[in-house]
Order: C-alpha cells, then sequence, then structure tokens
C-alpha cells in the first residue's frame, strides 16, 4: 500500500435514487468522517415526467387536471396556483362564494398534509405506533375530502372562475363534526409529539436552520417559517378570500417563546398550522357568503374566452409545503403558448446542506424529511443530449434563460 | 410523562380494527373459484366501505339524449373519448378516464352522469365493461 493510502481520509456514501429511506428518487452524496457528515452533494431529475410539456396540446381546462397530477397530495395547490394564473392572464372574474370555499378546500389539504408529513416524520425516527395514530386521524380529513370533492386524492374541485362543489346546508353539520373531531385530537396529537422523550431526544438541536441561512437559500413554508421568518403568503398577499378573514404570521415562538430552526420546532410549527386551519376554516363557514359558485356556468363560453385572451399571469398560492408559483402566457390559441411550474420543494432542497452538515448518519432521513420534499413536484427539466445527461452550471442557466425570455418577448 | 404513546398503544389492544374486510373476511385459497362461487350467487361478498354523495366512478351514457355535439371531446384530460362519425355518438374508453367528470359538466343535454360503481379492474383495457357507448 503507499504512504498515501493510509493517511486519514473521509468515506464517500452515496444515497439513492432507490433507497428504502426516500419515499421518492433523489439521490445524495455524503462526505462522512466516522459518524459525522462532511459535505453532502444532491442531484436531482430521477422523476422528470414532461408534465409542462404535455400541456402544449391541451386547452386550460384540460391542463386543470394535469396539474392536478403533478403532486399526489397537493393535489389542489396546483391547480389552484394554475387558476389563479389563467385568471389573472385572462381577466376572469371570480364568484365571491367560491374564493370561501377555495380557502376551505386549501386550508382542509394542509390539515390532510401536515398530519399525513407528522406520521411519516414519527417514521423516519422509527416510532411507527406514532405514524399509526396521527394515520388515523388524516384518515377522516380524507373522508371529509372525499365527502366534499367525491373523491379522496384527485378531488377535481377546482375551475376557472369558481368552484365545482358547493357546500350546502345540510353538509355542515358534518364539516362541525369533523372539525370538533380534529380539534380534540389536536391535544392529543400535540401531547406526544411536544412531550414525547422519544422525540425530543431525535428532534431537538438536530438539522438547524439558522434564520440566516433560511432567508439566504430563499427556504419556503413550514421550512423558512420553523426558523423564525414571518413569510407566509396568505397573510401577505390577499388571495382568494384570506383577505377578509384573521390570519397572522405563525413561528415556533407561539408555543416555545423561542426560536431553534431545529427539527422539533418544524414539528411545532406544523402542528401550529393545523391549529390555524381548523380555525381558518370556521371562520369560512361563518363568513361565507351566499350566491353562485361559479363566474360563468358554461364552460364552453370560458374556453372561448380563453381563446382570444392574450397575456401573462403569475398565480401563487401557499401551499402546505410552501409557496408554489405557476406561470401561464396565453397567445389566442387553445393551448397556453407556456405553463411554468415552480413548487415549494425547489426552494427546500438547498437549505439541507446547511442542515445536514456536520450531524450524524441517523440523523440524514429525519432532518431531510423535516422539510417535507416531494420530488415528483420538484423536477421540471431534464437536458438529454444524444441520449446523454448532462449538467448545466450557473452562467449557462442564466444565458439559456435570457435566451428564453427573449424569444418570448418577440 | 416521558412516553406519551403508551397510553394509546394499549388502548388500540382493545379495539376492533379500523379495516373493512373486502371483498372476503379470509384469503380464499383459490380467487378464481371463490369469483365463480360469487358469480353463481352461492357466497355473498363482504361489501365495500359506501361511496359517499357525489362520487366519481363509472360513466354513465344516456345515448338517446346525446346530440353530438362534440364539446365533451374538447374538454377531456385524457382523450378518453372518441367520436363515431356514422352514428354521431360517442364512445368512452374507461380504461384512458381519469374520473374528472368535466364532461359531464359541460354536456348541454345531461346524458353523461357518474354512477358509483369503482371496481373496474379488468386484465384487458378494451373489455366490454372498460367501454361505454
Amino acid at each position: 500500500m503507499s504512504p498515501e493510502a493510509t493517511t486519514k481520509t473521509t468515506y464517500h456514501v452515496p444515497i439513492g435514487p432507490i433507497h428504502p429511506a426516500l419515499k421518492e428518487p433523489v439521490f445524495f452524496e455524503f462526505e462522512i468522517s466516522g459518524e459525522r457528515i462532511i459535505d453532502i452533494d444532491v442531484k436531482l431529475g430521477h422523476v422528470h415526467r414532461a408534465v409542462e410539456w404535455a400541456s402544449r396540446k391541451r386547452n386550460p381546462i384540460q391542463i386543470l387536471y394535469l396539474a392536478e397530477r403533478i403532486c399526489g397530495i397537493c393535489s389542489y395547490c396546483h391547480p389552484a396556483a394554475f387558476t389563479l394564473a389563467i385568471e389573472a392572464a385572462a381577466d376572469i372574474e371570480v364568484a365571491e362564494r367560491a374564493e370561501y370555499l377555495r380557502v376551505i378546500q386549501g386550508e382542509l389539504e394542509r390539515i390532510t398534509s401536515h398530519i399525513l408529513w407528522a406520521g411519516v416524520a414519527a417514521h423516519e425516527i422509527g416510532f411507527d405506533t406514532v405514524l399509526f395514530l396521527t394515520w388515523e386521524i388524516r384518515e377522516r380529513a380524507m373522508d371529509l375530502t372525499e365527502y366534499l370533492c367525491g373523491n379522496r386524492v384527485t378531488k377535481g374541485i377546482m375551475t376557472i372562475g369558481g368552484i365545482r362543489r358547493d357546500i350546502t346546508k345540510d353538509m355542515l353539520p358534518r364539516i362541525q363534526k369533523d372539525l370538533k373531531y380534529f380539534k380534540d385530537n389536536f391535544g392529543k396529537l400535540a401531547h406526544i409529539f411536544l412531550d414525547d422523550k422519544t422525540i425530543k431526544m431525535r428532534s431537538q438541536g438536530a438539522g438547524i436552520l439558522t434564520k440566516e441561512n433560511a432567508l439566504k437559500l430563499c427556504a419556503v413554508g413550514p421550512t423558512t417559517r420553523a426558523s423564525g421568518i414571518k413569510k407566509d403568503l396568505r397573510a401577505d398577499t390577499s388571495y382568494f378570500a384570506y383577505g377578509d378573514l384573521d390570519i397572522d404570521y405563525i413561528t415556533p415562538e407561539a408555543l416555545t417563546g423561542e426560536v431553534n430552526g431545529d427539527v422539533y420546532d418544524r414539528i411545532i410549527q406544523r402542528l401550529l398550522e393545523v391549529k390555524q386551519s381548523i380555525e381558518l376554516i370556521e371562520q369560512c363557514v361563518d363568513k361565507m357568503p351566499a350566491g353562485d359558485i361559479v363566474s360563468e356556468p358554461k364552460i364552453a363560453k370560458v374556453l372561448a374566452q380563453l381563446k382570444k385572451a392574450n397575456g401573462e399571469g403569475v398565480g401563487r398560492h401557499e401551499a402546505p409545503r410552501g409557496e408554489v408559483i405557476h406561470y401561464v402566457k396565453l397567445t389566442g390559441e387553445d393551448a397556453p403558448f407556456t405553463w411554468k411550474v415552480r413548487a415549494p420543494t425547489y426552494n427546500n432542497i438547498l437549505p439541507w446542506i446547511p442542515m445536514l452538515k456536520g450531524e450524524q448518519i441517523a440523523d440524514i432521513p429525519i432532518v431531510a424529511a423535516s422539510t417535507d420534499p416531494c420530488m415528483s413536484c420538484t423536477n421540471r427539466v431534464a437536458i438529454v443530449n444524444n441520449g446523454q445527461r448532462s449538467l448545466l452550471n450557473k452562467e449557462q442557466l442564466h444565458r439559456l434563460s435570457v435566451e428564453k425570455t427573449r424569444r418570448l418577448m418577440h | 410523562m416521558g412516553f406519551s404513546m403508551l397510553g394509546p398503544v394499549f388502548r388500540q389492544m382493545f379495539k376492533k380494527p379500523w379495516t373493512n374486510k373486502f371483498p372476503a373476511k379470509y384469503q380464499p385459497s383459490s380467487t378464481t373459484k371463490y369469483l365463480e362461487a360469487v358469480g353463481a350467487g352461492k357466497v355473498k361478498l363482504n361489501p365495500p366501505v359506501p361511496t359517499p354523495p357525489g362520487f366519481r366512478g363509472k360513466i354513465i351514457y344516456d345515448k338517446e339524449k346525446c346530440i353530438g355535439c362534440k364539446l365533451c371531446l374538447k374538454v377531456c384530460p385524457c382523450e378518453a373519448i372518441e367520436f363515431k362519425e356514422k352514428d354521431k355518438k360517442i364512445k368512452i374508453y374507461l380504461a384512458r378516464c381519469c374520473f374528472c367528470s368535466q364532461c359531464n359538466d359541460i354536456c348541454p343535454t345531461k346524458c353523461l352522469s357518474m354512477s358509483n360503481e369503482f371496481l373496474l379492474a379488468d386484465v384487458d383495457p378494451y373489455s366490454k365493461e372498460l367501454i361505454v357507448e
């Protein structure tokens, strides 16, 4: 053996793209010294499905269902952001009652998603009994979704200019009953997550994302709020009916009085948001005005109007994982000229690096899961040339982006 | 309490399991034989969880009411609907359908509706059960 090989060296451990600890394909390369992580590299692009490309031959009503299939858990957020973008591009008015109904759907999805996450987080630290307890509660949220939308996962509730299903008076008792169930069980869930020794031992002080790093890396959603940044689209801007509702930024400070930005804070953050969502749904049920649920009930008319429309629009919605942005350009044709999706996980990937540096190998699953990553939403581009995959650096991407903007302008 | 999950775990031991045993309470020794027996009316299926009101299942097509306006073809996200030029009626391939019920909404004569039938698994995507016309 040569003398160089016997000197102290670090190990490179590849994890993924297919790995038992990962629910979705993503590739990590860890540089490890003993049990400690020295450096990490993340590679994406294993589940690119060309969703945006598929939109080029579909009209906006058809794209609603394509957008729904970007993510299984955010199956309301993507159509919602897309609808907002289309409505901005074509100046379509929205019925007032629908704005409230949209909030109810969005918040119900947040409850479902956050409780699902709580279960997954428990599973990642090997606490599977909590997984089953949380998913029992989530099942009720799913049943309520099914009751309001017709189906459990692909809700098919969003439409341009309003919403497809109304909440009638006879449906209210069921909603109130389920909200009461969530409230009763919220206490139980909070007790288990916040007081249990096992969860505290694994999550306190693990995967710290400082406020500074969260700002620098543009983290979004609960990940950034758990680091103490007051960034919430629902309170920052007024879309849907959020402007009329009583909503404020939530950070873990509300419960513990301090912000550490660790995994434990992200657990607190999501639990507090579940509580906030229950309150928002209650407010909506109380304040909802009577009236139509769509501004134009004839879909053929909406399609004709969209075909004539010229313009571009941006739709932003606070999804359970953070801000989702859709950009649409209409040029007077059946299909939109372009459609761009930016899912929240895209922003929450870079924060993994400061979170994981210096941590132990055993903390990788829980720290990675603490941002609630969703890989299939994130993969928007894959560069393949003659069957070879290639990587682009920042300068090349910038050049391509400038070129595309010029193309769009002409 | 240090281990707050212990209580719920012990309580769970005395609760009835949540799972609905569908289609049979216990795994039959032969699935095909079991299904044959169900077909012959000898054995009864353990019923599935009831569907909610407004569930979007297999499409029902009222051929008489259809005027052949082709609007449903325009909104179908999966291109699951085919137009039969000869008799000016439509043909829906359920294997491709995503059950969004958008065709129901746009239909001017309301000849399409959603049933609550969801047991549509089949080995042949073009079997008789999966084509509505």
